[in-house]
């Protein structure tokens, strides 16, 4: 017998007992969770996870791009194909940066010798300060935002929700669609030695988040 | 891997440091190896500041949730309904994986699936791979094999790497090195860096963030030649044949995104039915382990996606002793769990004794009932497993899908006593029971044993019995037992009451 069809046949004999099928779950899916001001959480709680937040609206998003560039010390950055063409350009034109657009062709070593990428995003969750990509136009594959030790990630404040269900029930079209997911916290962290928090193990040590409103 | 990369031997001709010696001979039972532990002073104080600490953080972000009791409730639920109907949910998992491009395996056991990793690695060609912090790849003993098999598999995690370059094993399913403080950890990383890959930078201190940085510097390159990569996951949807891991380092978004080749073992038990599901799990996991309201990263894929990541993408499907525990409709409740780790933190055992005195992979309370089931209760380890514990039932109250663990740990307890009369290796326990029950059967039996036992009680000067002969010493090595007083309670009760009356 093959091992699935003898892991299948123990499964289904250790199951004898089990005769009526499922009943429901008793639990209301994607419901949102209760809060004075969305937003607002969301930038108490990212804040909360030593990343830098800064708001703002659409027409200053270049400039408030740039500052977090000079303001993490970057000099070269990566930018995902599909990213805004208004901010593209704004950052080719800056003298002491080398931008570069990501066609696919970049190595696990180029971007390990890029200071910073800039991406967008998909979904904001205010109740835990966590950023999520599903890698669409403008977000770039996995190893961008990774590799890198700056992230400058752009939020769109309408794409802010409560909390988790509210996501996941945003989300769960992407996931149907076979694209991958990032869920971001905060900058890479560990807690390994005697519990203290060290902030930057392996992903990017700064996280710089503009919400972008109206 | 260019020349000067190769891996490297050390002086016993390993690729990776080797593990402690009693993960290689079988360890001693509980009872034995906890005084080990008790007897580890800096052991003691390591754990009692990490596990309160980690308490503390735990309770302030449950608190911070309205509905924590019914997430708790849902949990449960949605666990047992995928358990009871685990087959279906396997085949339409294996359906929904194919479909997305990935290569779906099978394994009864261990050695299934680590014949299955190494033939995946060597076909390509790779004498390295890293790894993702996983606990399913630790229970298979995969390193080992793979090590054998002349592939060095480099562990990312931080903890985990501390354990690996200090030939340590780990105690927390969470925080594996939770035992070392950072001098020991600046020891390790000072003399065993440099003998498998880049060596730790010239006066390092013992400042944590100096030492994660070490770790870092040590794996990047790994991280960017390797290309194969192993690891295993939190949860499997079956209806999309997604696979999802949690973790904080980035380590995992490394192995997960790099590498050509990505190979994931995933426990049966792993598996949710719908994305949906997804939200109530991502709420209770990392509040109840790490004690945050989100862990830093979270990664989800389906099979391979193209131009990004892993394009040949291998899931393994393992058993290996969950069916045992699924058999038993009782013992099944102990397949929701979702590693987080709460139990540990929260025992007032494992905060003594540490997570090496229960001899696996899985220490504390759930380690306590998760071994016996998955591997039997024959053996000396597994046997000893469910006795280890006060049954004070902490655990209970913070476990996030509401596994009732000391019911379990009565429950096993129960089959160990059972296992014992099968074999009949103790004649002793039946004969002190048949001896009770006389006693017990009559009031005039009760008297006469009182009177002659309060006999032994007027002779002998003594206050407390000492160390006993016989089975008897199991019970008196740890404890004083007091002497037999010189009056029965009914001879008591006599004197002073019905006197009265």
């Amino acid at each position: 017998m093959s091992a699935r069809d003898d892991v299948l046949a123990r499964v289904r004999a250790s199951l004898t007992d089990v005769a009526e099928p499922d009943g429901p779950v008793d639990w209301a899916y994607g419901l949102p969770t209760a809060m004075a001001d969305v937003v607002d959480r969301f930038v108490e709680t990212v804040t909360d996870y030593k990343a830098t937040v800064v708001r703002c609206g659409a027409s200053e998003l270049p400039g408030q791009v740039m500052r977090g560039l000079m303001e993490t010390g970057a000099r070269t950055v990566v930018l995902p194909a599909g990213t805004d063409e208004m901010l593209h350009r704004t950052l080719e034109m800056a003298a002491d940066l080398s931008v570069r657009v990501d066609d696919g062709s970049l190595t696990a070593a180029d971007l390990d010798a890029t200071d910073a990428v800039v991406t967008a995003s998909s979904v904001g969750i205010a109740e835990t300060g966590t950023i999520v990509l599903d890698h669409g136009p403008g977000q770039g594959r996995r190893a961008l935002s990774l590799v890198p030790d700056r992230h400058i990630c752009v939020v769109r404040a309408a794409d802010v929700v409560s909390d988790v269900p509210e996501a996941v029930a945003r989300l769960a079209t992407s996931v149907r669609a076979g694209r991958p997911l990032t869920w971001i916290s905060g900058p890479s962290a560990t807690s390994d030695i005697e519990l203290s928090r060290v902030e930057g193990v392996h992903g990017p040590r700064h996280l710089w988040v503009i919400l972008v409103e109206g | 891997m260019t020349a000067t990369e190769q891996p490297r031997r050390d002086k016993d001709g390993r690729l990776t440091p080797a593990p402690p010696e009693w993960t290689t001979r079988p360890a001693a039972p509980f009872p034995e190896a906890a005084v080990k532990g008790l007897e580890n002073q800096v052991q003691r104080a390591n754990l009692r500041h990490a596990t309160g600490t980690i308490r503390a953080k735990r309770a302030r972000v449950v608190a911070e949730v309205d509905n924590w009791q019914d997430l708790r409730s849902a949990g449960e639920a949605i666990k047992n309904r995928t358990l009871r109907h685990l087959d279906q949910h396997l085949v339409t998992l294996e359906e929904s994986l194919t479909k997305a491009g990935a290569t779906v395996h099978w394994a009864r056991d261990a050695a299934d699936a680590n014949r299955i990793i190494v033939d995946l690695v060597k076909a390509t060609g790779e004498q390295e791979v890293t790894k993702v912090k996983s606990m399913v790849t630790q229970e298979i003993g995969m390193n080992e094999a793979l090590e054998e098999a002349g592939i060095a598999a480099w562990e990312t995690d931080l903890a985990e790497l501390i354990v690996q370059l200090g030939h340590d094993f780990p105690s927390h399913i969470l925080v594996p090195a939770i035992h070392r403080n950072r001098g020991e950890i600046r020891e390790i990383f000072r003399e065993e860096m440099g003998v498998y890959g880049t060596p730790a930078p010239e006066g390092l201190s013992e400042q944590p963030a100096e030492l994660a940085g070490a770790a870092r510097t040590h794996l990047r390159n790994k991280f960017l030649r390797t290309k194969v990569a192993i690891s295993g996951a939190n949860f499997a949807v079956a209806e999309t044949g997604t696979l999802v891991v949690v973790e904080s380092e980035g380590n995992g978004r490394m192995n997960l995104t790099l590498p050509e080749t990505l190979i994931s073992v995933v426990g049966i038990e792993k598996v949710l039915p719908t994305v949906e599901d997804l939200e109530v799990f991502l709420r209770l996991l990392p509040r109840s382990s790490t004690g945050e309201r989100m862990n830093p990263y979270t990664s989800m894929w389906t099979g391979p996606s193209a131009g990004d990541g892993p394009q040949d993408v291998h899931v393994i499907l393992l058993d290996n002793g969950r069916t045992n525990a699924l058999a038993d409709p009782k013992g099944r409740e102990a397949l929701r769990c979702i590693r987080c780790s709460a139990c540990l933190n929260i025992c007032p055992v494992y905060e003594r004794v540490g997570g090496h005195a229960y001899g696996s992979v899985y220490p504390g309370p759930i380690g306590a009932i998760l071994n016996p089931q998955l591997r039997g209760v024959e053996n000396p380890i597994d046997k000893s497993l469910p006795f280890a514990s006060s049954l004070c039932g902490a655990c209970n109250e913070v476990c996030p899908v509401k596994i009732p663990i000391s019911d379990l740990l009565v429950h096993e307890r129960h089959r160990v006593v059972e296992e014992k009369k099968r074999h009949q290796l103790n004649q002793f326990e039946p004969a002190m029971m048949k001896a009770a029950s006389w006693v017990m059967a009559d009031h005039k039996h009760l008297e006469a044993a009182g009177t002659a036992s309060s006999l032994a009680g007027k002779l002998l000067p003594i206050r407390t019995i000492g160390p006993l002969p016989g089975p008897l010493s199991r019970w008196t090595q740890n404890r004083d037992v007091p002497m037999v007083p010189a009056q029965t309670f009914r001879q008591w009760w006599k004197e002073n009451h019905d006197e009265r009356a």
